[in-house]
């Protein structure tokens, strides 16, 4: 587990890389939650002091878009398009497939911690839906039995 | 042997890096060398994994390529197509924005060089920055990210604002479905989007740009980091660009999955890490940028298509093209259809071309029902439709719009009042929450479609009502064009919202 200490002093080694840019607050959050896997409440106030803004503000901006987490994702992250390109190439019934094989819902995590479902909204890969991102890597043309062997490589 | 394999995320997603390795396994058991070059897509979605081995006569091209298949890059076999520029798809095609594209080395400027690269840059520095705008001006280029501004009015604008700091802003936030020509270009030609930006950074006296991309663009980010790495070393970028004595500076910035952040004065916000939410006009960001700046804030496309410009003169590039649509347009055809990928073409084209000739029809071999070009926020064409010209004025005039020349084919298993549900579900998600008619209006609109589907036909007339409001009354384009989607929906396919209504109803 980590400490306070060891967030702080990660955060500060993050902030300081970014002192001389112009409106660093978005970087700032992609690289804390690089670094940890998820934005801790704990690092909102020094980020805030760091960019000069309130914690309120902090804390609204990093609640504002998608991306960032409170809390660690699964081990293994599953984003399905649920875009009309990839709808059009049956994306809700290998959608309504994934949700029924991992019994979760969008933006649920197994019980075991292993896999974490999420809904993306285009992956530019329109022409060859219906597509996923597994773990950061792009898949096209994902039915149920990709989808299949996708999962049991997961587990 | 010299081999290449696209590092494009269609390819990678349909298997080119798998190909890459068993390419590499074969070649070693027939102790064959082999050179592998990750190239760019050339467009043809279906053929990607799509490789290329170069021949006497020019690149052979096999395809679509599996790990299984590759001794026919060796030995032939019914996945080879023949020469890469003779293939009709390919051949039909005026690439301009995308003349390099899938042919270099996304990330060897000399290889930028040798297929044209950096002439226009070259030009623009002999040139003043009024002479650049007025060219653009010239040219009739407007902006591809869909609201057809002509992009030289924007960038004079910005040249006669007055200011010490001015800043160039490349939208790259492409987030609407069926729409890749930006992560086409970052992953496959970034120096040209680099070049574009640094011809704006002359014209208008800016000497920062930023290029705000995606997180669910992972592989175009990687390149386009890269790329800015190798155009800084190599001195297109810095203080000094090609020895000019001119400065120019580029960086890349990474949304974090907020699809109104595609909408300039919400990017803007977002890039001075802020929530990405919209700003009333006026002022214009080309006064009032960011932080407060006069700033160019233009799509991808538009940026990346002003090096062919200078480098081809703006006449050249004006000659293509209907009315007020000069120049080219890079078509993506997506969703279900046979034959999708991106296809640039002069404007034009009418629908029935696009998407039964060139695309082939429906991947499912089932008619087409309708296209929804735009994106998200565009309107559902359906077939008798399919006669109009590719054209800004042409589908203004059909109650639609062309947006980011993205193409989604739904074949007549669509159910249209499911999409136009899904258009104000998105829009409710998406809303940056400033404004009421957005923000409510969507969460209204899901609501009342879900009356009409019970059979509450009565809730028709509302659905109107508040699309109207929707559209007029919106501070950005996602409240504001969300009707498109929903009324073209109603208005040519009123049956899937009647006769869900009388099955609900039995």
């Amino acid at each position: 587990m980590l400490d306070s200490v060891d967030i702080a002093t990660r955060v500060e080694e993050i902030l300081a890389r970014h002192k001389d840019s112009e409106g660093a607050l978005l970087p700032i959050l992609h690289d804390v939650q690089e670094s940890f896997g998820y934005v801790p409440e704990q690092a909102l106030p020094q980020i805030a002091q760091h960019q000069n803004i309130s914690k309120a503000e902090a804390y609204g901006v990093m609640t504002f878009y998608h991306d960032f987490r409170s809390k660690p994702a699964g081990q293994h992250v599953l984003k399905l398009c649920r875009a009309e390109s990839c709808q059009s190439m049956g994306a809700d019934r290998v959608a309504k497939h994934a949700r029924e094989k991992l019994g979760l819902d969008w933006h649920e995590t197994t019980p075991d911690g292993k896999i974490t479902l999420e809904p993306i909204f285009c992956l530019g890969l329109c022409a060859c839906g219906p597509s996923a991102m597994v773990d950061g890597k792009v898949v096209g043309r994902v039915d149920e039995a990709k989808l299949d062997a996708i999962l049991g490589g997961l587990r | 042997m010299r081999i290449w394999i696209p590092r494009d995320a269609a390819a990678k997603a349909l298997g080119a890096d798998e190909v890459v390795k068993a390419v590499e396994a074969e070649a070693a058991r027939r102790g064959i060398d082999v050179t592998i070059t990750r190239n760019g897509s050339r467009g043809m979605i279906w053929l990607e994994p799509l490789v290329e081995v170069e021949t006497g006569q020019g690149r052979a091209a096999f395809g679509p390529m599996t790990p299984e298949d590759v001794a026919q890059i060796f030995d032939g076999g019914p996945l080879s197509l023949g020469l890469t520029e003779e293939l009709p798809w390919l051949k039909a095609q005026t690439r301009l924005t995308f003349q390099r594209c899938g042919i270099v080395d996304p990330l060897s400027l000399d290889d930028y060089r040798a297929h044209g690269g950096l002439k226009g840059l070259e030009r623009a520095l002999s040139m003043t920055g009024a002479e650049v705008v007025q060219e653009v001006l010239n040219s009739g280029l407007r902006g591809r990210g869909g609201a057809g501004f002509p992009t030289g009015i924007k960038w004079k604008t910005v040249h006669d604002a007055p200011g010490p700091l001015k800043y160039i802003v490349a939208n790259a936030d492409e987030g609407d479905s069926g729409t890749f020509a930006d992560r086409m270009i970052m992953e496959g030609d970034p120096f040209t989007l680099i070049e574009g930006m640094a011809i704006a950074g002359i014209a208008v006296g800016a000497t920062k740009g930023y290029i705000y991309s995606r997180s669910e663009y992972p592989d175009a980010n990687e390149v386009m980091a890269a790329a800015i790495a190798v155009a800084r070393v190599e001195g297109v970028l810095g203080q000094n660009i090609l020895g000019s004595g001119k400065a120019f500076e580029l960086e890349l910035r990474v949304g974090a999955g907020a699809y109104v952040c595609g909408e300039e004065t919400a990017l803007l916000n977002s890039l001075e890490g802020k929530r990405g939410t919209v700003r009333a006009k006026p002022p214009l960001p080309a006064l009032q940028g960011f932080m407060g700046r006069p700033t160019v804030v233009n799509n991808v496309i538009s940026l990346a298509t002003v090096p062919v410009i200078l480098e081809r003169g703006a006449e050249h590039y004006a000659g293509f093209g209907i009315g007020r649509s000069k120049g080219t347009i890079p078509l993506q055809i997506a969703g279900n259809v046979k034959r999708g990928g991106l296809y640039e073409i002069a404007f034009g084209l009418t629908l029935d071309r696009i998407v039964n000739e060139i695309g082939g029809g429906t991947a499912s071999g089932r008619p087409v029902k309708a296209v929804q070009v735009g994106g998200p926020l565009g309107a559902w064409m359906p077939v008798s439709q399919f006669d109009t010209p590719f054209g800004y004025e042409e589908y203004a005039g059909q109650n639609a719009l062309i947006g980011h020349a993205g193409l989604t084919v739904a074949d007549d298993t669509v159910d249209m009042m499911a999409m136009a549900r899904f258009a104000m579900e998105f829009c409710a998600i998406e809303s940056c929450g400033k404004c009421t008619p957005c923000r409510i209006g969507a969460v209204r609109g899901v609501e009342t479609l879900d009356r009409i589907a019970q059979g509450d036909s009565s809730a028709i007339p509302l659905l109107t009502d508040l699309c109207e409001t929707m559209k007029s009354g919106s501070l950005c384009a996602l409240g504001g064009f969300t009707p498109y989607p929903v009324m073209s929906a109603l208005t040519h396919f009123p049956d899937d919202f009647t006769s869900q209504a009388r099955e609900a109803a039995e």
